[in-house]
């Protein structure tokens, strides 16, 4: 268990333990991935070059966020341009630092990771690029816990 | 020379709304000119909004995000005539700061 001397990261800890540990210990280990900050500190921008879902979620400290329904992401059903899409995040959840935006099929997953200091709402619009239809997904730190909802958006012309 | 973000910060029920707009190409490095050469990647890596120096938002880019970063949110407090500033680096290691007052 030497690995895990090494993950000071105190969520990542009780995770692993009610995960049963050793198995996601060698699993992150395998990928080579390094534990995420367990203050609102930036991130690493490592955490843009990760290669599927699993690894941005994993290197943004939300490799086991559970799905919310209190995650409120608004987007399109349907983007004529890939290169604009709108989205909008809101949620009630108390206590958010941290608010990531993630494309599952654009060759640079995370698009976006906001830092959210007390004192700002947890609600934001921007703008994305899609390079294709994908599941947008949108994981948000809330009390140091990780929470997260998607939406597939069918995109007619890519914008990547 | 970068151009000026686009501000525009409105008290309104105890919350500023801020709506910004980033001047910048955001290459994402995967688009081709007319000539068929890749253009190298160049787009905003951080940006920082701030109300009266206290930072209110702050934020990491991929080459994901759209042309011209557009944002909208709003933070608790502000006052008509206090000032948000928006600061941004890009992986040329270009940055520009501006600032508006709240209305």
């Amino acid at each position: 268990m030497h690995a895990s001397s090494e993950m000071a990261d105190l969520q990542r800890r009780s995770l692993l333990k009610t995960a049963g540990g050793l198995g996601l210990v060698g699993l992150f280990a395998t990928l080579g991935l390094f534990p995420a900050s367990a203050s609102a500190e930036e991130l690493k921008r490592t955490v843009f070059d990760t290669k599927n879902l699993d690894e941005a979620l994993d290197a943004l400290g939300g490799f086991l966020a559970e799905q919310s329904s209190l995650v409120g992401l608004t987007a399109p059903d349907v983007a004529e341009n890939g290169a604009l899409v709108p989205v909008t995040i809101e949620t009630s959840l108390a206590g958010v630092s941290q608010i990531s935006i993630l494309v599952d099929k654009n060759p640079t997953m995370l698009v976006a990771n906001f830092t959210i200091p007390s004192g700002t709402p947890a609600f934001l619009t921007t703008r994305i690029r899609m390079a294709q239809t994908s599941s947008v997904i949108v994981l948000v730190k809330a009390g140091g816990k990780f929470y997260r909802a998607g939406k597939e958006v069918k995109v007619n012309q890519g914008g990547c | 020379m970068s151009n000026p973000t686009r501000i525009r910060a409105t008290a309104k029920d105890g919350l500023t709304e801020v709506r910004l707009m980033m001047q910048h190409e955001m290459e994402n490095g995967r688009r081709k000119d007319e000539a068929g050469n890749l253009v190298p990647a160049w787009y905003i890596t951080d940006m920082q909004v701030k109300h009266q120096g206290r930072t209110v938002l702050s934020g990491q880019f991929g080459t994901s995000v759209s042309k011209n970063p557009y944002l909208i949110f709003r933070f608790q407090g502000g006052n008509k005539g206090e000032r948000v500033s928006v600061a941004w680096t890009d992986n040329r290691g270009d940055s520009r700061e501006d600032q508006t007052v709240i209305d």
